[in-house]
């Protein structure tokens, strides 16, 4: 065994590596998703009254003498490339120029940004993308303070990101030094795993560590620090760079009875739901969802971070759930008597009420994190593991069947209240802004967005499909997401149509990383949806604090001109007969372009779902007054 | 309901932190938390009693389990197990009421591990509620001090379920230590009549 078994082979500045090859080799081969996982075997040990061993480096590792005469930051260069990276997004600084100046060469496609936040947001953008894990660089201090609200964000959402800090020389630590901060401290409750490396001899163990926690299980960020004298310091002779994870555990396939359990649950119910979450996206589970859908006839309906995991072109889509979800996704839920959770964590803004949830429902909950089994609401029959395998094995047992009067029942719902506006305000409404879109692209795009109204319109008003092309802050709900998570998901499918459906107010609160996607020329289009409001806080200052718009109202600069100044193409459409040419020409634009939309203010998004309220009790809105038979309709629910 | 869980935990900086931080991130109360070191110093073993429904101490449990640096949880709810509080008490103690301390520290078992002028260090060990009775009634003498360690606590080994251990449901315990045990273990107490009888004046 030598370097030539990881995947990108040593770079020519990189010191060529070799094994000890007498050195007892810990590892055995054992099959997991598919051909060629590796089982650490003192782990697999440590772990054996958990579900069993751990994947999978790709590569072998063990006691090795391959890192001798290297630096730690040398190191970290040439393991990032045996890990498979290929991008990396951060910016330099005092702590963590020993690691930038490895960076010199370009073996990896680092992207510069302009504000550590963006770096950590591009990197989450970029793991939901493609599924690869997102790498972070910064320095110490500052520079790794910033990546909290990002290493928060994806902590909520169970995304892969490693965020490797600068830290000031070990024997400084504690002392208030310059850019000191306690960054394991500051961060120990957002990431999944945080490590202070003392010891450079530590170094590839942890970063094996790092990828392996950031990437498997429930997936989450891990944060390494790094010390000055840790990434200049060099490893002299044979380290172990096994992974030491005894606390460690992953949960594959589901417990063939609970399986079972859950597959006569589904196959003796009237009224099934199918309720998919990010984890179907996460664990690729979403062919076997659609399938299982088909062959049960079960409408499926999906949260937030779900959207893509169902076709939403089918009949049996519900579309999404919860607080702006669709009105019959919610009563559907309400009706059921068999909700099957599929990588779903009965969020708060999913379940409303959690007493008046899914009242007439039997639960089964598929999910990779036994904490979130009976977190929220008592499940009845709970399946751990992952989605993917879980799913594969009740396929073969969801019996078909036609479960025509509940299909009926979903479809007169559906026809009753569809999402729904009334373009009848001289400037566009946001919606129809977003109907351009879906109609230009066909949905075949990557959008991300910020966080507010335009979230939930784009949520409803985009037609879904495709698994990976929802990208936005569910769990956090952090503002500012979109600019630069679209500039992580545009490096990671550089060919690909990347819209960033953002608000005027998330917008602007990174937008200084128009710089990084201008000097990078990533070909990014921004469309933001302007009403000169932080639009939902407007909404519920509206709706509960007796329209009393406390600090809510932007005034904002002029986008196009701001995009302009950039370098980035910048237009202005505030006439709504120009909708589809000015979203044709943003998409059609080869380089990065930013549309400022301008959108009419007193907008609300319905339905909602009020704070209290069950999933029944939303407020219908424009999407009631569609269908004025409708409370005939619901009797059994009002 | 009090429950009593057991963390092996990786023996490494921030493993404490990262416990006690879910602990207060999610609103889960501790009544007390110890750790240690165990027989593998590679890792440290933290007993932690909470106080909680079913439900919370199933999501307690789960979430200790997820911290990657946690590596075994177990609780006590269904198994019979032992378990100790460790107190240090000075007690003022004029030469007049020295012998008394020293006679009930005695009784339970405890040692008087330093004499000052007018001050008396007893040691105790055992269950919480037995350290409980005797700083009750200790109380009118005068506490100066007070530490105790919090509970630590082991499953008992399958064969020896059985087996007495000499302070767990021992009819040898002190007559007004058994009385005491069964009041309310917080709240203001009214001494028992053995307690009245064993308290001197003053």
């Amino acid at each position: 065994m030598s370097t030539s078994t990881s995947p990108i082979g040593a770079g020519a500045n990189v010191p060529a590596a070799k094994t000890t090859s007498k050195a007892p080799h810990p590892v055995v081969a054992a099959p997991l998703h598919g051909a060629g996982s590796i089982v650490v075997e003192n782990v697999a040990k440590a772990t054996e009254s958990t579900a069993g061993g751990l994947p999978v480096l790709g590569r072998p590792t063990g006691k090795t003498d391959r890192f001798n005469g290297m630096t730690g930051a040398q190191i970290l260069l040439q393991m990032l490339l045996e890990h498979g990276v290929t991008d990396a997004f951060g910016y330099p600084g005092g702590a963590i120029l020993p690691t930038f100046d490895q960076l010199y060469e370009k073996q990896l496609n680092f992207i510069l940004v302009r504000h550590e936040q963006g770096a950590g947001h591009m990197a989450d953008g970029y793991a939901r993308a493609t599924g690869k894990p997102g790498i972070v660089i910064v320095t110490s201090g500052p520079g790794a303070t910033n990546t909290v609200t990002p290493l928060a964000t994806a902590y909520m959402d169970s995304i892969p990101m490693i965020v490797f800090s600068g830290q000031v020389r070990s024997y400084l630590i504690g002392n208030d030094a310059f850019q000191e901060a306690d960054v394991t401290g500051i961060t120990r409750p957002v990431t999944k795993r945080n490590y202070l490396v003392k010891n450079v001899r530590d170094l590839p163990r942890i970063i094996n560590e790092a990828f392996i926690i950031a990437t498997t299980g429930r997936p989450g960020p891990v944060l390494v620090d790094l010390p000055v004298d840790v990434t200049t310091g060099k490893i002299e002779d044979a380290v172990d760079d096994t992974p030491y994870l005894p606390g460690y555990k992953i949960f594959k396939a589901g417990h063939s009875k609970m399986v079972k359990a859950a597959a006569d649950l589904i196959n003796a119910s009237e009224r099934p739901v199918l309720y998919v979450g990010g984890g179907a996206i996460l664990s690729q589970a979403w062919p076997h969802v659609r399938e299982i859908a088909r062959k049960g006839n079960i409408p499926t309906t999906t949260t937030l971070l779900g959207l893509g995991a169902f076709d939403e072109n089918s009949p049996l889509s519900l579309h999404m759930l919860g607080m702006h979800g669709s009105a019959y996704a919610n009563y559907a839920v309400q009706e059921s008597d068999c909700l099957i959770a599929v990588g779903a964590r009965f969020d708060d803004r999913v379940t409303g009420n959690l007493k008046l949830f899914a009242p007439k429902a039997k639960i089964v909950h598929v999910d990779i994190d036994p904490s979130s089994i009976s977190k929220n609401v008592k499940v009845d029959v709970p399946v751990v593991g992952d989605a993917r395998l879980c799913l594969e094995e009740m396929l073969g047992l969801i019996e078909s069947r036609p479960r025509s009067s509940w299909l009926a029942q979903v479809a007169r719902w559906k026809a009753a209240f569809p999402f729904a506006y009334k373009d009848d305000t001289a400037l566009s409404k946001p919606q129809a802004v977003i109907e351009a879109i879906n109609k230009v692209t066909g949905g075949k795009a990557v959008f991300t967005t910020g966080v507010g109204q335009h979230q939930m319109w784009a949520a409803q008003f985009v037609r879904w499909s495709i698994p990976r092309s929802m990208i936005t802050s569910g769990g956090l709900g952090t503002m500012g997401f979109g600019l630069p998570a679209a500039i992580g998901a545009q490096v990671g499918r550089p060919n690909e149509l990347v819209i960033d459906i953002d608000g005027d107010a998330s917008y602007i609160m990174t937008a200084m990383e128009l710089a990084t996607m201008s000097q990078y020329n990533l070909p990014v289009k921004v469309a933001i949806l302007n009403n000169r409001f932080q639009g939902m806080v407007r909404q519920w200052q509206q709706l509960f604090y007796k329209g009393r718009f406390s600090h809510s109202e932007m005034v904002n600069p002029d986008f196009a001109a701001m995009a302009e100044s950039f370098g980035i193409r910048g237009l202005r459409c505030h006439r709504k007969e120009d909708l589809i040419q000015c979203v044709e020409e943003m998409v059609n634009h080869p380089g990065p372009c930013v549309v400022d939309f301008l959108c009419e203010t007193d907008e609300n998004v319905y339905p909602m779902v009020a704070s209290g309220k069950g999933l029944h009790e939303m407020e219908l809105g424009i999407v009631g007054s569609a269908a004025p038979n409708s409370n005939r309709e619901m009797g059994t629910l009002a | 309901m009090r429950h009593i869980l057991t963390a092996t935990v990786m023996n490494e900086p921030g493993v404490l932190a990262h416990v006690a931080n879910m602990f207060s991130a999610r609103g889960f109360n501790i009544d007390s938390l110890v750790v240690g070191r165990t027989e593998d110093p590679n890792f440290s073993r933290m007993t932690i009693v909470v106080t909680a429904d079913e439900r919370t101490l199933d999501q307690v449990r789960k979430q200790l389990a997820k911290i990657v640096t946690v590596v075994k949880v177990r609780d006590y709810k269904e198994t019979p197990y032992v378990s100790r509080d460790l107190m240090l008490i000075k007690l003022s103690a004029a030469s007049s009421s020295r012998s008394e301390i020293i006679e009930l520290a005695a009784l339970f078992r405890g040692r008087v591990v330093d004499v000052g002028m007018s001050s008396l260090m007893v040691e105790l060990s055992g269950e919480e509620e037995k350290l409980d009775a005797f700083v009750e009634l200790v109380r009118p003498y005068g506490i100066r001090e007070l530490a105790r360690t919090g509970v630590i606590a082991m499953s008992r080994g399958a064969a020896t379920n059985a087996a007495a251990d000499e302070e767990v449901r021992t009819d040898q315990r002190p007559a007004t230590a058994r009385a005491a045990v069964r009041q309310p273990l917080s709240g203001k107490r009214q001494p028992t009549q053995q307690e009245l009888e064993a308290t001197p004046p003053g």
